[in-house]
């Protein structure tokens, strides 16, 4: 997400370094690339309009401080105006009589339903009961959905079928989370379009009923000019509460975000990432690390929270005596690939560290190439028993040839990875007795060579 | 096509209504290009095709020596036309078992499509079945099934968290075995940046084209309307990992304009074959490239 714009803003402020001061001319230039990038992102062109007529204004009277270069003054500029455009980090209000309802609402296809369940299993892990209902009776084999992934998760759902109305549903629902005595009660709405009058009134019609304390509109990243109306639409008919924006593991620029919170004037409360349902597939919404990453200054925060989850201290100290002990197994070796890819795409990692944007953008990394050579790696370890992972001693050349067949590589790339493997046994020996020696095998033709 | 012009009755007069309403001045101004920029970059076309759009009506302009705004009309609609292509025939028939594979990231509307264009070939006299290859996502299967209970087409499944090829094979063989003879294959949303997802598209792809030589006949990338320039680089990314042979573009009946298939057409150099326009069975209609240009305007 918001690549690109980066990309764009980093050549506009290149080209302003050279000078002195910023003249009027240059904000000019300047806010000509930012309007461009903005609408290439996405934002919906009256939000842009309004944007860039704040920044113009602010850039051109700014005094150059001291210490900053002209064109970090103007990166300056426009990364606080993002960020005010973005807004605070919303948080859930979840306070008066338990339970608390959030009621989620959006298009068809938006991620209503994924992210219940996420929010519900994320809610849980701060200790707080979470309590389904499925409200969806519309799309086929919706509830049964809602219903999977409550099994999935542990956690309770309230559903009727498809016969009853919505409204009934969620009123019933609520009275039976109070029972269960459920702390927070999430209820999934069928997807519908702002404009299909007889389907917002539905809505009103559950609002009414549940007297939710947050009314969260889930949108697509991905989403182009629409954004305005379909923000505008929900807002106008139920005040909504907060915005969730969902697929922003895609690659889409995501100037919906800031087009939303623009017109609705509500705080955008979680970022979704990817299907699979885990609480941190729901990410809190931070606008600095969002807007760092439109001005290409990397996500590194976002990067160390991630690593740090996946990483838990005691894995890592697990993994630190098996190395110290030299037991660290090819079976190791292909948990750990797993676990950087469970982060994210090998471009989304590298996207958040600061600088990455660029080079990228200067070819000078392939992520395809880097992400086709762990992903053979990874085939090639797939394709050893659990015998050779733990004992790769016993590799031999037959062996070799079949994990090279099952694999679909040459015996050579087999051998490559055993050798690296062997290689850093070495190198763990004799770290072990203290000493610290070249190997030219780990940085130059290795894995990432 | 009675529903694509009843659905988009409304829009036929307010193409001219709006750019006769806003091309109201006596003469070409600055303004008059601005407004043009602005409605094509709000109806989601993107810089890039507004450039190319607006620099060819200026050059038109100038050699058709056109000074009144209401001169650009026609030449901004045909313009837009120009760059748009007809649906073809779909190329599912002559053999004994034609394959649709149907590809997009998720919540695009896949299943919901292919339900619609199967009762469609239904309609149309077609033997056709359906193929779960969805099978990551909670009750994809179940929503297929029941889809197809409405339809009264077979669903051929295996259970949640079945390899999709195999899924995809397997049905195959049973479309061949039980005579159908036209197979839509469904598969699970994926995101076109996710590597490993789309190696995996690939691999059921050539699942199909080992099982039935020459499938799959057509593969049809579904596009939410509502998507903005993204749509480009779900489309060059899908078509790095199979053969994309048309479009369908979802959720139309929506405010969102759809523009930005203008920019993924010229990309790919593949038609849009068909339009959502609502939840019904009947909603899915023959893309028409007039009424299409028509509505992009339309102030709703």
């Amino acid at each position: 997400m918001f690549e690109s714009l980066s990309q764009r803003l980093q050549s506009v402020f290149d080209k302003l370094g050279k000078g002195g001061r910023v003249s009027e001319q240059d904000v000019s230039n300047a806010m000509r690339e930012v309007r461009m990038a903005l609408l290439e992102a996405d934002v919906a062109l009256p939000i842009v309009k309004d944007f860039v007529s704040r920044v113009r204004e602010q850039a051109i009277g700014a005094e150059v401080h001291k210490s900053l270069r002209p064109s970090q003054q103007v990166i300056k500029i426009v990364h606080t105006a993002l960020i005010e455009t973005l807004g605070e980090p919303g948080r859930l209000n979840l306070s008066g009589t338990k339970p608390a309802v959030i009621m989620m609402v959006g298009l068809q296809g938006s991620g209503k339903t994924t992210t219940c369940a996420k929010l519900a299993l994320s809610l849980r892990k701060e200790g707080k009961q979470p309590f389904l209902i499925a409200a969806d009776t519309y799309r086929p084999a919706a509830v049964e959905q809602l219903m999977t992934l409550g099994k999935q998760i542990g956690v309770e759902v309230y559903q009727e079928g498809v016969s009853a109305k919505p409204e009934d549903i969620a009123q019933r629902g609520l009275e039976a989370a109070r029972k269960a005595n459920a702390a927070v009660v999430i209820v999934d709405t069928a997807g519908r379009l702002q404009i299909d009058d007889n389907l917002m009134n539905e809505l009103e019609q559950i609002k009414a009923r549940t007297k939710p304390n947050e009314i969260l509109l889930v949108a697509d990243a991905m989403t182009g000019q629409e954004a305005v109306n379909i923000a505008t639409g929900f807002n106008k008919r139920l005040s909504i509460t907060g915005l969730i924006l969902t697929k922003v593991d895609g690659d889409a620029r995501g100037g919906a975000a800031l087009s939303m919170r623009a017109v609705t004037g509500v705080p955008i409360k979680y970022i979704g990432t990817g299907e699979k349902i885990s609480a941190d597939a729901l990410e809190v919404f931070h606008p600095e690390r969002i807007a760092d990453r439109i001005l290409g200054m990397g996500d590194v925060m976002t990067l160390i929270e991630k690593a740090e989850q996946l990483y838990e201290e005691e894995e890592a100290l697990r993994l630190q005596q098996k190395m110290l002990e030299n037991k660290f197994t090819l079976q190791d070796f292909l948990d750990q690939l797993k676990k950087i890819r469970r982060m994210g795409s090998i471009s989304q990692v590298m996207g958040m560290i600061p600088g990455f944007s660029k080079m990228q953008l200067q070819g000078k990394i392939d992520n395809q190439e880097i992400e086709g050579r762990i992903r053979k790696v990874e085939a090639i370890i797939s394709s050893m028993t659990r015998q050779e992972r733990e004992n790769p001693r016993i590799l031999n050349a037959s062996r070799r040839k079949r994990i090279a067949k099952g694999s679909g590589v040459e015996v050579r790339d087999v051998n490559d990875v055993i050798k690296q493997y062997q290689q850093m046994q070495t190198l763990m020996a004799q770290l072990k007795k203290g000493r610290f020696p070249k190997i030219p095998g780990l940085t130059d033709g290795g894995l990432f060579g | 096509m009675g529903i694509f012009k009843s659905g988009m009755a409304k829009t036929r007069q307010s193409f001219f209504g709006r750019i006769g309403q806003m091309l109201s001045g006596r003469q070409i101004t600055q303004e008059t290009w601005d407004e043009i920029e602005a409605m094509l970059i709000q109806a989601d076309l993107g810089l890039e095709t507004t450039e190319t759009v607006i620099e060819y009506l200026r050059s038109a302009a100038r050699e058709e020596r056109l000074t009144h705004p209401d001169q650009l009309r026609r030449v901004l609609r045909e313009s837009l036309l120009a760059l748009l292509d007809p649906p073809r025939e779909l190329n599912i028939s002559g053999r004994d078992l034609s394959v649709i594979l149907v590809i997009g990231v998720n919540g695009s509307g896949k299943t919901t499509s292919i339900a619609k264009l199967a009762h469609r070939l239904k309609r149309a006299g077609r033997n056709v079945a359906l193929a779960a290859g969805d099978t990551f996502r909670a009750a994809a299967i179940d929503q297929l099934q029941k889809w197809g209970e409405r339809i009264g087409v077979p669903v051929i499944a295996n259970k949640p968290g079945a390899d999709p090829g195999a899924v995809a094979y397997d049905a195959i063989n049973a479309a061949k075995a039980r005579g159908y003879d036209i197979l839509i294959v469904d598969t699970a949303g994926r995101l076109h940046n996710n590597y490993n997802l789309m190696q995996e598209l690939a691999k059921v792809r050539s699942v199909i084209a080992k099982a039935v030589p020459g499938a799959p006949h057509e593969t049809l990338l579904v596009l939410d309307g509502t998507t903005g320039q993204n749509a480009l680089k779900q489309g060059q990314k899908f078509a790095e990992a199979v053969e994309i042979t048309g479009l369908i573009v979802t959720k139309l009946d929506s405010t969102a304009k759809g523009g930005m298939i203008f920019s993924v057409m010229t990309e790919l150099h593949v038609p849009v074959q068909f339009v959502g326009l609502g939840e019904g069975v009947d909603d899915l209609v023959y893309f028409n490239p007039e009424q299409f240009v028509d509505s992009l305007f339309d102030q709703d």
